[in-house]
């Protein structure tokens, strides 16, 4: 556990702009990962779907359901292309960081983009961001300000407070499990190699961490973007 | 110590909150929002939405062809009842004109046969005469030739027609 991130400070000068290398070169690569197989499921589209098609429209109308759990189509359909990519993007991203991890000196370059606090918290935060927009673009200001005072008025700090305590657990539940993973599979990888009592000891409960932490790489993106859909359809909803 | 240690480099792995990171997190996020939706999710929502509107259209299509070939059969079925109904009629109009043709026939055979009687009755009746007259004529100079030959003597005109008259009474009977 004595790696290193490869962080670059004070980029062009800018005292706040650091950079963690691992992370933007993760970010990079998860997002064109997603991209890549998106685009390559999207390709030949037929009438009679086979094939990748027939995968790309499963998933379609699997986050078409948890839309739908939370809202009504007519608004929901809005917010669809924003459920598919964060789910698929997190999935990604977590899987990532199950099946390698990869260090280059003492730097820990290959990972989960979703193992950083600041990368869940980013898209916690533009989740939380947008579902404020949309409220007020879809119901008005004076509805969206009224909403603060539902259902009776003295909960309007503890509503307030509400916004910024969803924001973090969003981001910290997805960080919290995907980077625990990662470093009980990096004690189990020092267990294992470590010495030849240690690998009989460490083999078998690393495969089973591993395969369970796969499970949580999709259980978290699940419960990410059904989060996510639910703080954004308290804000459009009129029933809440 | 140690563990504190240890915290600071699990802080170090977990970077701290690099705000660059966050910004390019939110600029490659987004990027990669409107690039699958353009060219990934939006097609494959085309082609669905597309199935679904060919799908009820098929479906309306399908019922439309129904209702006419139903329109279709009806229809048929009345011009077959109409041409049914033609036919018979056409077999009865012949069958009485048939009849018609045929009392006529006999009636004008009848009527045929008739005249051609009476004609034949009259001939009959005509020759007869004719024949009579010719008898009496001949019978008038033939029995004053006989008489005057055998008796040859003078008879009275009115005993002779009385002769003659009583002979062809018995001529007229025999035939």
């Amino acid at each position: 556990m004595d790696h290193t991130a490869p962080i670059v400070e004070d980029v062009f000068g800018i005292s706040w702009l650091d950079f963690n290398m691992a992370n933007v070169m993760m970010i990079i690569v998860t997002s064109a990962i997603v991209f890549v197989i998106c685009v390559l499921g999207a390709r030949k589209l037929q009438m009679k779907p086979t094939g990748a098609q027939n995968v790309m429209e499963w998933f379609l109308d699997f986050i078409k359901g948890i839309i739908n759990d939370t809202m009504d189509w007519k608004t929901g359909k809005l917010f669809l292309p924003l459920a598919l990519t964060l789910f698929s993007y997190i999935l990604v991203g977590n899987l990532l960081g199950v099946i390698t991890n990869g260090v280059i000196g003492h730097d820990l370059w290959w990972k989960s983009p979703t193992a950083d606090a600041g990368i869940t918290l980013t898209l916690a935060t533009m989740v939380i961001v947008l579902s404020h927009y949309y409220g007020i673009k879809l119901r008005g200001g004076k509805e969206y300000i009224k909403d603060y005072a539902r259902p009776v008025w003295f909960l309007v700090p503890i509503k307030i407070v509400e916004e910024f305590s969803n924001t973090l657990t969003l981001g910290l539940r997805l960080f919290g499990n995907i980077y625990a993973g990662e470093v009980l599979l990096a004690l189990l990888v020092t267990l294992t190699t470590g010495s030849f009592l240690g690998f009989f000891g460490g083999a078998i409960p690393f495969l089973a961490w591993q395969g369970f932490s796969v499970f949580i790489g999709g259980i978290q993106a699940f419960i990410f973007t059904i989060l996510s859909m639910v703080y954004i359809s308290h804000k459009v909803s009129a029933d809440h | 110590m140690h563990t504190f240690a240890n915290t600071l480099t699990i802080n170090a792995v977990l970077g701290g909150l690099h705000l660059g990171d966050m910004l390019v997190q939110l600029f490659f996020f987004l990027v990669l929002l409107l690039l699958v939706r353009k060219f990934a999710w939006g097609p494959v929502m085309n082609m669905m939405k597309q199935r679904e509107d060919y799908v009820a259209g098929e479906i309306e299509s399908a019922e439309k062809s129904r209702a006419e070939a139903e329109q279709a059969s009806k229809e048929a079925q009345e011009r077959l009842n109409q041409t049914k109904q033609e036919a018979q009629q056409i077999v009865e109009d012949a069958k009485n004109a048939g009849t018609r043709q045929e009392r006529e026939i006999i009636e004008s055979a009848r009527k045929e046969a008739a005249r051609i009687k009476e004609a034949a009755q009259a001939d009959i009746q005509n020759e007869r005469e004719k024949a009579l007259q010719a008898l009496q004529d001949k019978m008038a100079t033939l029995s004053v030739l006989i008489a005057s030959r055998v008796i040859e003597k003078e008879i009275s005109a009115q005993d002779q027609e009385k002769l003659i008259n009583d002979y062809i009474k018995e001529v007229g009977e025999e035939l």
